[in-house]
């Protein structure tokens, strides 16, 4: 009866040691379609910290959302439900993003976003449990705007897809940009051909572009303006110049200046550390959502390694502490769980073969966001 | 707004249209002759814009690139129809729909198995970059223009191909009746596998003209094909001539759509409201055209009835 207890006692107390090291943590991210190269970057930084960390008490689902809200949210509720994760992460786009994060953060789990920062969760969605470790949608844009201003551009033409981000993005822009617009285009989400809006570029008398394309979308316009004999300044966020894409682009995109959170140049020995250890780990130069992975993760680790979880006060103010060392240097949250981080202009460069990014200037700093008002937590 | 603004406009319509057309032409001989609908069609657009992006990198040359997408995607366009399109002629349609559906998948994540997730770089060759000076002041770039010309060449040699030579006869034949011309004595697997594979030779050949100016990435063909289908039910299915004309219907109508409403909106709104709801009826401009012309002609405008 006795050794019987005493066996009891055991397996429940291992059970329980089990259960409270062990952190489940839930990555949604894109890895299949054309937008694969970010979640995959994403991921592949998320997991070199959690492997430089040396813990292996953090454990780490990772499923492939094809960049379709349905399947986001199926994956969130399995991952809630049957795997029972603490802590998810991972999304790359903000519609999955408005999909997923609410409900997850309404059955108490924790979010962490190493991408999407859409207004609506910066201001009056926002929420305790959710922290934004990459930027709010706006900020590159906003940037774009003050380095439009610092340069001394008066009447820029400005271009976005007609989308929420794209709206999102060409607020942000006109938030702080002081001159006037040339003109202002709505391109259709995953448009590949601006022969006509490089025609009315041409036509506009603007004397600098401002444009948000991301992925294959800059590609295309900017190998198509780089032919058409414009020589009109661009400025865009890092989205179009990141180094995944970057190679597809070629000597169409030297010289351009891009608005960016981070850059495998900034100097300070995380940084350092982590670019040579991504390229060294998976052979290739990492990207800003690489960093964002990076900095999700160890963001993550700071908490875990002084708090518990399943104790969700405690959890919260570790993560608001953020007591990391950024890739990016100096990294504090706002009031709305926001970063409040230096955003830089790059410009693009050719190292060898490789294209890539430079600093050349601080376009803001200590940057917050324009949500902080807005929310009630 | 200049005229030279519209002129421009007009050239972009132009060579969108004809772009659209070496797609619908393969698709539209497939549905024509075999009764197939190929979902996968998309997937030989990128074949094709890999092929030759990888010929590219490896040889420098944009015209053994340009060979070398017609090759892949024939090949890859026979050896589909030999191995799983040809157990498909019989059954109905939804089975064709969710087969070539499932070769789409697997066209995409093989090429990223062997070209990785990210995109690949293909560009203009040095003798075609760069903007020419048209009449009026038109700065045009050559590029576009040399696609226009390819496009209208290759729709001239489709209708020689069809109307003047015995492989002509032959499709044409196949399309009206499969079992006479079996009776006949003519091959009539063979005369299918070498539709297929033209098919998506057009298509591969499209892909890599559009990919030195666009990205070369997994998943480029799905949004075209959309547009190709809408070509090939404006221009009547089965119908080359009916390809080609559509295709420029809906090039012209999506460019000038795209151009015009949000100007037109733009008198009567403030910019940006206007560039929104102007741009967002644009969208629409193509399936409104679509809708109108099946309203007059329910099997399109050289479609049999």
């Amino acid at each position: 009866m006795k050794l019987k207890f005493l066996a009891l006692v055991t397996a429940l107390t291992s059970v329980a040691g089990v259960a409270q090291a062990d952190v489940k943590v839930g990555m949604i991210t894109t890895l299949s379609g054309g937008g694969a190269g970010l979640g995959i970057d994403v991921r592949d930084g998320f997991m070199l910290a959690i492997k430089q960390s040396g813990r292996d008490d953090i454990d780490v689902v990772i499923e492939d959302d094809q960049r379709k809200p349905d399947i986001a949210v199926q994956l969130a509720d399995r991952m809630i439900q049957s795997d029972k994760v603490d802590i998810l992460t991972g999304i790359i786009w903000s519609n999955l993003a408005m999909a997923v994060v609410p409900s997850a953060l309404a059955q108490g789990k924790f979010y962490l976003s190493p991408n999407a920062g859409p207004s609506l969760l910066a201001g009056k969605g926002c929420h305790k449990n959710y922290f934004n470790v990459a930027w709010q949608n706006d900020n590159l844009h906003e940037a774009g705007g003050a380095h439009a201003n610092s340069i001394g551009y008066t009447n820029t033409f400005v271009m976005a897809p007609n989308y929420p981000a794209g709206k999102d993005a060409l607020t942000g822009f006109k938030r702080l940009y002081a001159g006037d617009l040339a003109g202002e285009l709505y391109t259709k989400l995953g448009q590949k051909d601006y022969a006509s809006e490089i025609a009315q570029i041409r036509a506009s008398g603007a004397d600098s572009v401002y444009f948000f394309l991301p992925g294959g979308m800059g590609i295309s316009f900017l190998k198509q303006y780089a032919d058409s004999g414009l020589t009109l300044p661009l400025v865009g966020p890092a989205f179009s110049f990141d180094q995944g894409i970057l190679q597809a682009v070629g000597d169409a995109a030297l010289g351009v200046a891009n608005t960016s959170q981070w850059s495998k140049d900034i100097a300070n020995p995380t940084n350092q550390a982590f670019v040579t250890s991504f390229q060294a780990e998976y052979g290739r130069l990492p990207s800003l959502y690489a960093s964002q992975g990076f900095d999700t993760a160890n963001l993550l680790i700071s908490a875990v390694a002084v708090a518990d979880v399943a104790d969700a006060d405690a959890f919260q103010a570790a993560l608001k502490a953020a007591d990391f060392s950024s890739t990016r240097g100096d990294f504090a949250f706002a009031e709305n769980n926001h970063p409040i981080q230096d955003i830089f202009v790059r410009e693009v460069i050719k190292e060898g073969d490789v294209y890539t990014n430079k600093i050349v200037s601080t376009a803001l700093e200590d940057h917050s966001n324009a949500y902080v008002s807005d929310c009630k937590m | 707004m200049s005229a030279v603004l519209l002129i421009e406009q007009i050239l972009n319509g132009l060579q969108f249209g004809v772009m659209l057309f070496l797609m619908a032409a393969g698709l539209t001989l497939i549905f024509g002759v075999m009764g197939l609908i190929n979902l996968a069609h998309g997937s030989f657009y990128m074949i094709g814009a890999f092929a030759a992006a990888a010929t590219a990198a490896a040889t420098g040359s944009f015209l053994l690139a340009l060979a070398a997408s017609l090759v892949a995607a024939a090949v890859a366009g026979a050896i589909v129809e030999m191995t799983v399109i040809r157990r498909l002629y019989k059954r109905d349609h939804l089975d064709q729909v969710l087969a070539t559906f499932a070769l789409i998948l697997i066209f995409s994540e093989g090429t990223r198995w062997l070209f990785g997730s990210f995109p690949l770089f293909l560009e203009i060759p040095e003798y075609l970059s760069g903007p020419i000076s048209l009449p009026f002041g038109i700065q045009y770039p050559q590029y576009r223009l040399a696609i226009i010309a390819v496009g209208l060449l290759v729709a001239v040699g489709l209708f020689a191909l069809i109307a003047r030579t015995r492989i002509g006869i032959q499709i044409r034949a196949g399309e009206s009746d499969r079992e006479m011309i079996a009776a006949l004595g003519v091959d009539i697997s063979k005369l299918y596998t070498f539709v297929f594979a033209l098919g998506a030779a057009l298509a591969g050949f499209a892909g890599a003209l559009i990919g030195a100016i666009q990205s070369v990435q997994v998943g480029m063909g799905e949004p075209v094909l959309i547009l190709a289908f809408v070509v090939i039910v404006i221009g009547g299915i089965g119908s080359i001539k009916g390809a080609l004309l559509g295709a420029l219907l809906v090039g012209l109508t999506d460019t000038l759509a795209g151009f015009l409403l949000p100007a037109a909106f733009g008198l009567i709104m403030e910019p940006s409201a206007a560039a929104s709801v102007g741009s967002s009826l644009a969208s629409m401009s193509i399936y409104v055209l679509m809708a109108g012309v099946l309203l007059f002609r329910p099997t399109g405008l050289f479609g049999r009835s």
